[in-house]
């Protein structure tokens, strides 16, 4: 009904910053009548206001304005000196940024996950002097000082952790996601079981910290979540590195003068 | 996440002092409640105070008690000889929680800060009188199944999530505490019954501490249940999930006499609940099924369900009599 809207239209009224916005911007006369025809007075409102706000805030200056002039500046630095795969790393960050974001952002190490970015799926698990720890939930500006291992600081130049390989000899994955943080925690969880450290398995149930069942295993890997389900495998890969006895793999890729006799090859297991 | 100043302390004067100061000032230690709460702009501090390097880490024996740094991890809490050896029920409760990443982030004083877990307090679109006092309480009405059984109020229905403080509210532990008016090294303590406080009518507070105090220790009383303690958690999953149901139970036996016992339980109030009403009717008698069964019925004659989980109920009874079979086994 585009009489109701011309009455509304005639029945609202410019502000005086406002009359004087559209003479800046050269909207006079006749143009103005059918700028605002056009876009309604409504619709030029909520564009003036945004433009006088800035105006306001610009003139009064402090931190708007500096951060306006210059969108690098941070409001709350903070220096932070940190070993990150052996390297010495000195960075700069907003005293927001978490550990995870400080590795994928400003260090270009993108192996460790988002997932929830919440602590509950584990996917951001990096190896902080020497313990297993959640990077999403680790202010950059706590680890001055630490060692961080990530999955990029796993593998000897192009020899893989015993872990990495176990995980490919096992397809202990599907998708991936998950992947890097469940390595970095399994390698952590042999260390664990290397010296002896408990799990409530172990503290109810009693049973060998240091030769782990495989429900213990299970246990000490429930803070890593996989979205695909891949646990029977990783469970697998964990198991051997830990017992440190070679296993045969259940699968393999089949070269093309192999297909036929591929057919015949019974897994051991399916999943 | 809104922006906050950063500062780390490297003794707990300078710490008290810092948080003292700025009323909507913070300290933070492992931080994996906290930074998850500020994401979600829960928690608005506007200045963080790091505690985690102050020389709190110390787990030692002290006359009658066994003394836990505030800043000792869980995991190394948990697996200390000390605390294996004379507080199991502690070193179970502390490995129930969580997941072993989260265990070697938080420190033993955090864990006595974590606030609940209820969704609509995690949801700033939802009305919350613990986040936000007068605005109402979603869960009372709402999906209330994870909620309390025991001493809530009109105002909240909330549970205290902690698997180790049901340990260590059955064991009487003590809280250290230093803050602004406090003498420099000078403790005040507080019993762990009178730590954290049930709703009333300012869910806001989980705690009877006051601004800028900070957790020095936890001291735990030597104690006889190292033979006999057990916690037994009953949750949705297998591991890391937190508690429906949790049990801390210990036992001193004469034979078969019970001569103290100790029950605590987990995910059913607002704080650790202990089950003294079980605990009376269980000293000086047998320590047999049917007895188990009679103390468990007895407290929970006290509770009053909400609209979905009335099935603590019945689980809680339960529950009871299986951690108390398993400590006196």
């Amino acid at each position: 009904m585009p009489d109701q809207f011309e009455d509304l239209r005639e029945a609202e009224e410019l502000s005086e910053d406002e009359e004087r916005l559209l003479d800046e911007l050269g909207i006079t006369g006749e143009s103005r009548r059918r700028f605002l025809g056009q876009v309604g007075v409504a619709g030029f409102s909520i564009f003036a206001m945004q433009v006088i706000a800035q105006r306001q805030a610009l003139a009064a200056g402090g931190t708007y304005s500096e951060a306006a002039a210059d969108p690098i500046s941070l409001e709350n630095a903070v220096k932070v000196v940190f070993k990150v795969n052996g390297e010495k790393k000195t960075v700069e960050v907003d005293s927001r940024m978490t550990l995870l974001d400080t590795l994928r952002e400003k260090l270009d190490l993108t192996g460790s996950k988002k997932g929830c970015d919440h602590g509950q799926c584990g996917a951001c698990t990096v190896i902080a002097d020497g313990q297993r720890v959640l990077s999403c939930l680790t202010l950059a500006a706590t680890c001055e000082g630490k060692e961080v291992t990530t999955i990029e600081g796993l593998a000897k130049g192009e020899e893989l952790h015993p872990m990495q390989s176990a995980f490919i000899k096992y397809d202990a994955f599907q998708c991936g996601y998950c992947t890097p943080g469940q390595i970095c925690s399994a390698v952590a969880l042999i260390d664990e079981a290397a010296r002896g450290d408990a799990s409530y398995v172990t503290a109810v149930e009693g049973g060998s910290n240091t030769k782990l069942s495989d429900d213990d295993i299970r246990e000490r890997m429930s803070g890593n979540i996989c979205r695909c389900g891949a646990y029977p495998n990783i469970l697998k890969a964990v198991k051997e590195v830990h017992k440190g006895e070679e296993t045969a793999a259940t699968w393999k890729f089949h070269r093309p003068d192999e297909k036929a006799g591929a057919d015949k090859e019974v897994a051991d297991e399916t999943v | 996440m809104r922006p906050f100043k950063f500062n780390s302390a490297s003794n707990v004067r300078d710490a008290v002092n810092a948080v003292s100061k700025n009323d909507s000032a913070k300290f933070i230690a492992g931080g994996t409640n906290l930074v998850d709460l500020m994401k979600e702009d829960v928690e608005r501090p506007t200045e963080l105070v790091d505690v985690s390097r102050i020389d709190l880490r110390q787990i030692r024996s002290e006359g009658d008690s066994i003394i836990i740094g505030a800043m000792a991890k869980n995991t190394e809490t948990a697996n200390h000889p000390l605390v294996k050896m004379n507080l199991p029920l502690l070193s179970q409760a502390i490995f129930a929680g969580a997941s072993p990443q989260i265990r070697n982030m938080a420190t033993n004083g955090g864990n006595l800060m974590q606030r609940t877990r209820c969704v609509y307090f995690y949801d700033t679109s939802m009305p919350c009188n613990k986040r936000e006092k007068g605005s109402g309480c979603a869960a009372k009405e709402g999906l209330n199944r994870m909620h309390a059984i025991f001493g809530w109020s009109d105002e909240c229905v909330a549970v205290h999530p902690s698997d180790m403080c049901v340990a260590l509210a059955a064991l009487d532990a003590v809280v250290r505490v230093e803050g602004p008016d406090g003498k420099e090294g000078k403790a005040r303590e507080i019993g762990f019954a009178d730590f954290h406080r049930l709703p009333a009518d300012d869910p806001t507070r989980d705690n009877t501490l006051k601004h800028g105090e900070l957790i020095t220790a936890i001291s735990i009383p030597k104690n006889r249940f190292a033979r006999n303690s057990y916690y037994l958690k009953v949750r949705d999953r297998a591991s890391y999930a937190f508690a429906l149901v949790s049990v801390a139970a210990a036992a001193e036996l004469d034979g078969k006499k019970i001569n103290a016992v100790r029950i605590a339980l987990g995910g059913v109030a607002h704080k650790p609940w202990r089950a003294s009403k079980a605990e009376s009717f269980l000293k000086g008698n047998e320590a047999v099924a049917e007895n188990f069964e009679k103390a468990a019925a007895l407290e929970l004659e006290g509770a009053k369900p909400l609209g979905h989980n009335e099935y603590k109920v019945e689980l809680a009874k339960r529950a009871i009599v299986r951690a108390l079979q398993k400590a006196v086994r």
